[in-house]
């Protein structure tokens, strides 16, 4: 492959391209998002290559980012019908050419199924889970072979880039990102093109763009879905901004070591692009200079902070620093930064393309666009999901997601990691923007979206919150390095039945001091998932504290015995007991909880073997997998 | 360590550094790259990494003790991290670890003496959807598997144990 010169060469490979993948052509897409791959589904594209093959049968199979629907993998679409297989195995593969490939006709036990009809689907549109969304951002993941510089083009990618290079100033991006209302997905939700254009005012020897692609917050998986399944949309979007910026010829993506398939692929596409004369020098024949490079994360929460981040790139400690100065003004080197999430960057060609009206016509007011998110915890479908900003948890959970596993009831989505906070039933309607979220003291985070039902405890989904702050804290500042350890400590005591009235108090007015004091975002928002579980499941803090009674049944500690109904009232407990727990009362024995050691003795004794530990109202989730965590069968 | 790489532990390190002297603010990657061939960081990579670099041993020991990822003593050949991320955790990560210890006989953090594996934890490595996970050496493990995997690795290695 020569450069490309010009925006013409570029037309015109895109339209040998096209003529290559004439659409109508059998497609055989196979998923090999993180997910589907860890469920063997690189296997089962081997099979089908080797099958076609063996059958003389000229059909491409393309090995695919995330398809999204990650519960039922490994998935298989296969066009023009756009039929979609989940659990697919490589045993499959013979039946799936024979029958698929050479008959069309769908394989219906392959086939996913609509969960109210239990009809085989037909295609992936009459799916609710994909019905329900509206995949922008998404568009090419799951359809495109992220490792093919040629399918983005012919998918339309780098159109936006050379049009920006030909006929847009600088000013003219900047004013069109602006008119779009585009913000920050990374957390704070800050207009990107407002960033952009300090970027384009400040001035230095030396501008660099950087992609945050840290995403540490665990729960979240949308930038590394984005990264595996399209990396040149993110450099697209990196190269627009550097034009917009001007004087920048350099760039840098951070991606996190723990996510490899995500560093290769980027790694390729930036190879890739340069190849094609997309990144390097004079990009497209216009002048601009521009490269990137990938620097690796090493493991710190923290780094995901901008002032962080480049000082990671820098090579030193991760420790966030007091600003101003901004990072766009003194960033990486002292030289004006600009810094944007991978989701961020991947809207940009997207609003170049389709223009700035259209997509300000999409979202809530004050939040335009659509948000990505990462749906999982205890709903019926998890995955890869992206909806119009202003679509409400209800919908998310109930007609994305399918609702609660095993009939379950639904009992809070956190949103927004550790920074984020809990939604409860009463806020199922509450739309999902930056403000909305705000004024329930949650956040958007980067977009992970945990639901949990009776049998997760909200003290102790608190506690594992608190306790991944105050390790991650970089310790730079008292209220967070002390704060949340003080915090972490009354929360280990409620969890363990030790709690006292006055606690409760405490823990707010630390929290609320903890966010007022501490220096970087990290610290500010640590109390965010304790103060929202104390203001809307304060009865579960109580329920422990007064009662030493974990309602959800899963605080190991709280864990209570009880007696059967089987008990013949032998009384062989009553005497063994050694704290004198056990007494008579209307209904026969029964155990005093506030008494009881939990040391078992009266479950030796008993003859019935009627004394067993309660599992609380919502039985408790052992966790050995058994329940609930495999792929939902029935849905095949 | 010394005794097994012998001299070429010096000459090894030299090799890595090389293309990051001189260039600014490699030295994290340098230090991944270090670990990358040696699995940890040992002292004497790192005095040659201090030498080709011109920075200060305190300076790097300041820097590859703040990440989470650097190690400084001897690791197992195989990397087996149990998913402690929120996902993982509602869908019962702790039970898992505790599995995993029971497992391989080792708790979270530790190596065994052979070298045979290390147990650790992690928050979150984009698998969510298929929670609880565990990753062996990087790849992505759905914890009910992970007994097959890892006995596998077992008899891959020699049958240590
Ligand atoms: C502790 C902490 C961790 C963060 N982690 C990330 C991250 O992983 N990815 C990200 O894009 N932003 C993260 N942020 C937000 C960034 O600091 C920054 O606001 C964002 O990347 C800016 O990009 P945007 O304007 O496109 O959202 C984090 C912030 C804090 C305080
Ligand atoms: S708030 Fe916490 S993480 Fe942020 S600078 Fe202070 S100590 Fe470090
Ligand atoms: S929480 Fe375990 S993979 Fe995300």
């Amino acid at each position: 492959m020569t450069r490309l010169a010009s925006a013409a060469d570029l037309a015109a490979l895109r339209e040998r391209l096209a003529a290559q993948y004439a659409s109508g052509e059998p497609v055989v897409r196979v998923c090999t998002g993180s997910a589907c791959r860890a469920a063997g589904s690189l296997r089962v594209a081997d099979a089908v290559t080797e099958e076609l093959r063996r059958a003389g049968i000229q059909v491409s199979v393309r090995r695919t980012g995330c398809q999204g629907f990650c519960q039922h993998g490994p998935l298989v679409m296969v066009d023009p019908e756009g039929w979609l297989y989940g659990g697919v195995t490589p045993s499959d593969a013979a039946k799936l050419v024979d029958l698929t490939v050479r008959r069309r006709q769908l394989i219906e036990h392959l086939a996913c199924r609509h969960p109210e009809t239990g009809r085989p689907i037909g295609s992936t549109s009459e799916l609710p889970f994909y019905q329900r969304q509206t995949r922008l951002v998404l568009r090419h993941c799951g359809l495109i072979d992220p490792t093919s510089i040629e399918d983005y083009i012919a998918a339309g990618g780098y159109r936006a880039l050379a049009r920006v290079l030909e006929t847009m100033s600088p000013e003219a991006v900047i004013s069109l990102i602006k008119r779009a209302g585009l913000r920050g997905r990374g957390g704070a939700g800050f207009p990107t093109g407002r960033k952009w254009e300090a970027g384009r005012a400040a001035t230095g020897t030396r501008k660099f763009v950087i992609c945050n692609a840290d995403e540490g917050d665990p729960g979240a998986f949308m930038d590394r879905s984005l990264l595996e399944g399209d990396p040149h949309a993110v450099l697209e979007g990196m190269i627009i901004c550097a034009y917009a910026i001007g004087d920048c010829r350099e760039g840098f993506v951070y991606v996190r070591e723990e996510y490899p398939l995500a560093l290769e692929h980027v790694r390729i596409a930036i190879e890739k692009a340069r190849e094609f004369g997309l990144l390097g020098k004079n990009i497209l024949g216009s002048g601009l200079d521009f490269d990137i490079e990938i620097r690796r994360g090493a493991g710190a929460f923290v780094c995901g902070e901008s002032t962080a981040l480049m000082f990671s790139i820098e090579g030193k400690r991760g420790m966030p620093r007091v600003t101003p100065p901004r990072s766009v003004e003194a960033g990486l080197w002292g030289c004006p930064t600009c810094l944007n999430n991978v989701e961020t960057f991947a809207n940009v060609p997207l609003i170049l393309n389709r223009g700035a009206d259209w997509y300000a016509g999409i979202g809530t007011e004050g939040s335009k666009g659509t948000k990505v998110f990462a749906l999982s915890g205890k709903v019926k479908y998890t995955g890869l999901i992206e909806v119009p900003m202003g679509a409400t948890v209800r919908q998310v959970v109930f007609d994305i997601g399918g609702g609660i596993e095993q009939g379950k009831r639904f009992k809070a989505a956190q949103i927004g990691g550790p920074g984020g906070g809990c939604i409860a039933e009463e806020h199922l309607d509450l739309p999902i923007d930056f403000e909305s979220l705000k004024g329930v003291g949650s956040a958007m985070g980067s977009g992970a979206l945990v639901v949990v039902d009776e049998t997760t405890c909200m003290v102790d989904l608190a506690r594992y919150f608190l306790s991944f702050t105050q390790q991650e804290s970089c310790g730079k500042c008292p209220p967070c390095r002390i704060g949340t350890y003080q915090m972490l400590r009354i929360l280990n005591r409620i969890v363990e039945g030790k709690g006292e009235e006055a606690d409760l108090r405490k823990l707010d007015d630390l929290g609320r001091l903890i966010s007022r004091t501490s220096l970087c975002g990290l610290g500010k928002s640590a109390p965010g998932p304790v103060l929202s579980t104390l203001r809307f499941f304060r009865e579960e803090y109580l329920a422990h504290i007064l009662e030493r009674r974990c309602p959800a049944g899963s605080c190991e500690t709280l864990k209570r015995l009880t007696i059967g109904p089987e008990c013949v009232q032998c009384g062989l407990c009553e005497e063994t007991c050694p704290q004198h727990a056990i007494m008579e009362t209307e209904n026969g024995l029964a155990i005093d909880l506030l008494l009881c050691v939990n040391c078992g003795a009266c479950v030796s004794v008993c003859p019935m073997e009627c004394i067993a530990e309660a599992t609380g109202e919502g039985g408790a989730n052992d966790g050995t997998g058994d329940e609930g965590t495999g792929p939902d069968h029935s849905y095949h | 360590m010394v005794t097994e790489c012998g001299t070429t532990l010096l000459e090894r390190t030299r090799g890595i550094v090389a293309p990051y002297a001189g260039r600014e603010g490699m030295l994290v990657h340098a230090l991944q790259d270090v670990q990358g061939v040696f699995g940890y960081l040992p002292e004497d990579a790192l005095r040659v990494l201090a030498e080709e670099l011109g920075v200060s041993l305190s300076h790097i020991w300041g820097v590859a003790s703040f990440y989470d990822r650097f190690h400084f003593i001897r690791r197992g050949r195989n990397t087996v991290r149990v998913c402690t991320g929120t996902a993982c955790q509602v869908q019962g990560s702790r039970n898992v670890l505790q599995q995993v210890e029971k497992l391989l006989g080792l708790r979270n953090g530790e190596t065994s003496p052979d070298f045979s594996f290390t147990l650790e934890t992690v928050n979150c490595v984009g698998c969510c959807g298929l929670a609880p996970v565990v990753t062996v050496n990087n790849e992505v493990v759905p914890a009910p598997e992970m007994e097959r995997v890892l006995a596998d690795l077992r008899k891959g290695n020699g049958g240590n144990d």
